[in-house]
C-alpha cells in the first residue's frame, strides 16, 4: 500500500488558518453582538449561528453561489484575476464558515459573562475602548474564547459536506484527511481510511486535551479558587505549576492511553479544591 | 443612578451636568462627553477590580499616556497613600474586602479626578468593618481635594461621613444643605423621615404659635411662628420625655401599648389620652436608654409626658 500523506499536511494548514481566521472574526462579531442594543440582535445572531444549524452541503452551495464564476464575490474576484472555487483557499473559507458559529457562540458566552461594572471602571479611568476590550475584556473572558477556538479547530479539522463542494476533492491540493477517508472507502481501501481515522481521532483527542489542560492551567493563574497562604503573585504560580506537574506524573504513571486525561482530571480536582476553594 | 449618569455610564434622559464650569452632558445641546474624557473618579459597590492584574497593574491601569517611569512613581505614591505596600504583586482574589477596597480608590485617584463618586461603598459589609472602613476612608479622603460625592442609604453613615447632605426622592432634590441644618429643620415629610424622626401627625394651624396635630388628637405650643402653611409636625423619638414639676406647655398624659426592647435600647409605644384598647394603637414611638427605662416603669400611670416645644419638627411639605 503506497501512501500518500498530502491529506494530512493539507488538512493541518486548512485548520491551522481557518482557526486563526474564526478566531479574530468570531470574537469581533461576538463583542459587536454582545454591546448591539438595536432590534436586530435576535437575526444577526440567528444569521451568524446559521452555519452550525445548516447541513454543509447547505453552506456549501451558499458558498459556491457567491464565490462562483458569476456570483456577485466571484464576478470580482475574478476581474482582479482571482479564483477561489476548487482552490486550496476555499477550502480554508470553507471550514472557516463552518467553524465560525463555535468561535462565535462560545466566545459571546465568555463576553457576556464579564462583569460589566469592570468595563465600566475602566472607561471612567480614560482608557480607550480598544485598551479596555485587549487589556480587560478578551482576558476575563479567555477561558471562554479558548474554548471556542478549541471547538472551532476540531470543527475545522472534521469539515467535509461544505469542502468537497467548494473545493473539490483534488488529491495534493484540496484533499484534507474526511476526504481522504470517504473516497477511500468508496474505492474500497479500507486499511487507509483506518489509518486516517486513527490519525484524526488521535490529533483531535490531543488538541482537545492539550488546549483544556493550557486553559485549566491559565484558569489557576489568574481567576478566584479561594485565598491562599502565598504571598505575592510569583509564589502562587510557582506553587500552581508544581501541583499542576505533579499531578501530571501522578496521572500518567497511574494508568496508561486514551483514560490518563480523565483521571488526572479527578485528581487535579481533588488537589486543588479540598479545602481551599472558597464560593 | 445618579452617578452613573454623572460618571457616563448611563444616559440621562434630560437635563444638563456641569462639573467646574464643565459641560458633561446637556441634553438640549445635545453635548454628552464620553465617560473616559470626564475625569470623574468612581468607586463601584463591587470594587470593579480588574482580576487579571496585580494591585500595581490596577492603579496604574488609567496612567498609560504616561511615560514608564512617571506611571511607576504615581503608582508608588498612591500605595503609599492607601497603605497597600507589600501587596504590589498580589492579584485582587487575594485581598481582604478593605484591601480590595484601597486598591480601587487607589486606582480612581491615581488619574487625578475632579470628581470622586462612592456608590453605597459599604453596604455589603458587616457593622463592625463598616465602622472601621467608614474611618479609614475619612482618614484618606482628607488627602484628596476634589470634590467626593457619597451615595448611601444609611442617614447615619452620610452624616459620619459628609459635610452636606442632598436628600434625593424618586429622582429630584428634596433638600440640600450643610448636614446639621437638614437634621434640624428637615423641609419635607420625607426628608424628615430620612433623617430618622419617627412620630409625624398631620397638622392644623391654630395661631402663630398653636397647632392641632390631628393624628393625636392633641394641641401643641411651638416656639416659632408657624404659618397657614402648616402641613405636618413631627417629633423625634428620643425627644419625648417625662413632664417635670415647672412643665406647663404641651403636657399629656399617655398610656403605653407596647414595648420593645433592643440591646441597649427601649421602644415604648405611647398612647395619648386614655387606656389603649389594643397593642395596635399607639400614637407615639419613645426611645429611651435601658437604664432610663428601669425608673419609668416603675412610675404610676398615666405616665405624664412632655413634647417640648423646642424640639418639633415643622414641616410645611
Amino acid at each position: 500500500m503506497n501512501m500518500d500523506f498530502s491529506p494530512l499536511w493539507i488538512s493541518l494548514k486548512t485548520t491551522i488558518l481557518a482557526t486563526l481566521l474564526t478566531f479574530f472574526f468570531g470574537i469581533i462579531a461576538a463583542w459587536f453582538v454582545t454591546r448591539y442594543r438595536g432590534k436586530l440582535k435576535g437575526f444577526l445572531d440567528g444569521l451568524l449561528t446559521l452555519p452550525m444549524v445548516l447541513p454543509p452541503t447547505v453552506v456549501g452551495y451558499f458558498l459556491l453561489i457567491l464565490l462562483g464564476k458569476n456570483g456577485p464575490i466571484g464576478k470580482l474576484l475574478y476581474l482582479v484575476g482571482i479564483k477561489i472555487i476548487f482552490t486550496w483557499w476555499s477550502a480554508v473559507l470553507a471550514a472557516s464558515v463552518v467553524a465560525f458559529p463555535l468561535m462565535y457562540k462560545t466566545a459571546r458566552g465568555a463576553f457576556e459573562q464579564v462583569d460589566i461594572n469592570i468595563v465600566y471602571a475602566a472607561r471612567t479611568l480614560g482608557v480607550s475602548e480598544w485598551m479596555i476590550f485587549w487589556k480587560v475584556i478578551v482576558p476575563l473572558a479567555w477561558p471562554g474564547i479558548v474554548a471556542g477556538a478549541v471547538l472551532a479547530f476540531t470543527r475545522a479539522l472534521g469539515e467535509f459536506g461544505a469542502t468537497l463542494m467548494v473545493a473539490g476533492n483534488i488529491p495534493g491540493r484540496t484533499q484534507t484527511i474526511p476526504l481522504a477517508i470517504f473516497f477511500s472507502v468508496e474505492s474500497g481501501e479500507m486499511n487507509k481510511a483506518f489509518i486516517w481515522v486513527v490519525l484524526i481521532f488521535v490529533v483531535s483527542l490531543a488538541v482537545m486535551i492539550l488546549m483544556n489542560y493550557w486553559n485549566e492551567y491559565q484558569r489557576i493563574n489568574t481567576q478566584r479558587i479561594g485565598r491562599r497562604k502565598y504571598g505575592t503573585a510569583g509564589e502562587y504560580k510557582k506553587e500552581a505549576s508544581r501541583i499542576h506537574f505533579k499531578g501530571k506524573l501522578q496521572g500518567i504513571r497511574a494508568s496508561h492511553g486514551v483514560t490518563w486525561g480523565i483521571r488526572f482530571g479527578q485528581k487535579y480536582d481533588l488537589k486543588m479544591y479540598s479545602g481551599n476553594r472558597k464560593a | 443612578m445618579t452617578l452613573r449618569c454623572i460618571a457616563g455610564i448611563e444616559k440621562p434622559d434630560e437635563g444638563k451636568i456641569v462639573l467646574n464650569d464643565r459641560v458633561l452632558f446637556d441634553s438640549e445641546k445635545g453635548i454628552n462627553i464620553p465617560s473616559r474624557l470626564r475625569k470623574v473618579g468612581y468607586l463601584f459597590q463591587n470594587y470593579a477590580l480588574f482580576p487579571n492584574m496585580t494591585v500595581e497593574d490596577n492603579i496604574g491601569f488609567g496612567l498609560q499616556k504616561l511615560s514608564k517611569e512617571k506611571r511607576k512613581a504615581v503608582i508608588q505614591e498612591k500605595i503609599e497613600m492607601m497603605k497597600l505596600n507589600g501587596l504590589e504583586k498580589r492579584f485582587p482574589f487575594q485581598l481582604s474586602g478593605g484591601q480590595q477596597q484601597r486598591v480601587a480608590l487607589a486606582r480612581a485617584l491615581a488619574i487625578e479626578p475632579e470628581m470622586l463618586l462612592l456608590d453605597e461603598p459599604f453596604s455589603a459589609l458587616d457593622d463592625h468593618l463598616r465602622y472601621l472602613l467608614t474611618k479609614q476612608l475619612i482618614d484618606t479622603l482628607s488627602n484628596y481635594h476634589g470634590i467626593t460625592l457619597f451615595v448611601t442609604h444609611n442617614i447615619e453613615e452620610a452624616f459620619r461621613i459628609c459635610s452636606e447632605l442632598t436628600v434625593l426622592n424618586n429622582g429630584a432634590v428634596e433638600s440640600a444643605g450643610k448636614k446639621e441644618d437638614i437634621f434640624r429643620n428637615p423641609d419635607s415629610l420625607s426628608v424628615a423621615r430620612i433623617t430618622g424622626c419617627k412620630n409625624f401627625s398631620a397638622a392644623k394651624y391654630l395661631s402663630n404659635n398653636e397647632l392641632e396635630a390631628v393624628d393625636w388628637g392633641i394641641r401643641l405650643k411651638t416656639d416659632r411662628l408657624i404659618t397657614k402653611e402648616l402641613k405636618y409636625v413631627g417629633m423625634r423619638a428620643h425627644y419625648i420625655r417625662l413632664a417635670l414639676e415647672n412643665d406647663r406647655d404641651n403636657v399629656f398624659c399617655c398610656w403605653p401599648s407596647f414595648v420593645n426592647e433592643s440591646p441597649f435600647r427601649v421602644t415604648v409605644y405611647l398612647f395619648i389620652g386614655n387606656r389603649p384598647e389594643s397593642k395596635q394603637d399607639y400614637h407615639l414611638q419613645w426611645e429611651i436608654p435601658k437604664e432610663k427605662w428601669m425608673e419609668i416603669g416603675r412610675e404610676p400611670l398615666p405616665w405624664k409626658i412632655c413634647l417640648s416645644p423646642e424640639r418639633l419638627i415643622i414641616l410645611n411639605r
